[in-house]
């Protein structure tokens, strides 16, 4: 399983303004709704969480210690 | 659900009490359960009751009148928030938001003040619990007076670093914003710089510290 950035459906208003930044295709807009297509093209932009006017999008890091 | 004597006695309000002590404490509390996102407190509203995280995590922030968020602190299980508003009566310090679901045990500021009363060595423990807190903001004082942007992006992946089993929290670029007191976009600009250092490599959806040694010097600039 790919890890996606998460929406909060109950946040999402449907405005499409994360379809319209997204270079992958990873966003489409069901019943005025975001849903997320597991995609390898996705590159964690994080540009559909910069733009969207609601929070309804995060892309969260996980930080990590490198194992030598 | 029933409250759980043995998860309160670990809660450091209440180091040093016996079980049957804290057992008679567990008349006060009241727990509560929140769902991922929602509004726990809101700044500046009257403060009637104190928290403690059971399971999950608890951001607590203050808002600017332009929108701006400012993180004051995450609140870990056995940790609590709004202990502040209740002890000088004051209003709420910053609202809490709960980060994921989570469960918290409450106590109303009388009943606390109740118990404080009926155990003294709580008294002593508050103040304990109270003077860290006031380390944590002075430390955030100082990196917000006095360190770069991006020598404040390092502090806090060091901070946050975890070990990869997932128990440190995930954060997005306008949550390390809130925490250095800066735009979301030069979250990613700091980001970037630390990546030119070598101190990390940007993989994605993980920020992996590549040299731990460079990354506290360049947070100390």
């Amino acid at each position: 399983m790919i890890e996606m950035p998460l929406v909060d459906p109950e946040k999402c208003d449907g405005c499409g303004l994360c379809v319209s930044v997204c270079r992958c295709q990873a966003l489409v807009l069901v019943d005025r709704r975001i849903t997320i297509i597991e995609s390898r093209l996705c590159g964690w932009c994080t540009q559909c969480e910069a733009v969207c006017p609601t929070d309804a999008i995060r892309c969260p890091f996980e930080i990590v210690i490198e194992d030598r | 659900m029933a409250i759980d004597v043995g998860r309160l006695k670990s809660i450091p309000y209440f180091a040093g009490l016996s079980r049957a002590e804290v057992d008679s404490v567990k008349q006060f509390v009241f727990e509560r359960a929140a769902d991922s996102g929602e509004m726990l407190l809101l700044e500046g509203e009257p403060a009637d009751a104190m928290y403690f995280v059971v399971s999950g995590l608890v951001k607590v922030f203050k808002t600017s009148s332009d929108g701006k968020e400012q993180i004051l602190s995450f609140v870990h299980p056995g940790e609590s928030f709004n202990e502040v508003s209740v002890f000088d009566g004051g209003p709420n310090l910053g609202s809490a938001r709960a980060v994921g679901p989570v469960v918290l045990h409450v106590f109303r500021g009388k009943d606390f003040e109740a118990i404080v009363r009926s155990y003294p060595q709580v008294s002593l423990n508050v103040a304990r619990v109270l003077s860290q807190q006031v380390r944590r903001l002075a430390s955030l004082v100082e990196d917000l007076s006095f360190r770069h942007v991006t020598a404040r992006v390092a502090k806090i992946l060091l901070e946050y670093a975890g070990d990869g089993s997932g128990a440190r929290p995930r954060l997005t670029q306008q949550e390390m914003a809130a925490m250095a007191g800066t735009a979301r976009e030069m979250i990613g600009r700091s980001l970037r710089t630390l990546e030119d250092e070598g101190a990390i490599r940007l993989e994605r959806h993980r920020i992996v510290i590549a040299d731990q040694k460079a990354l506290r010097e360049l947070a100390q600039r």
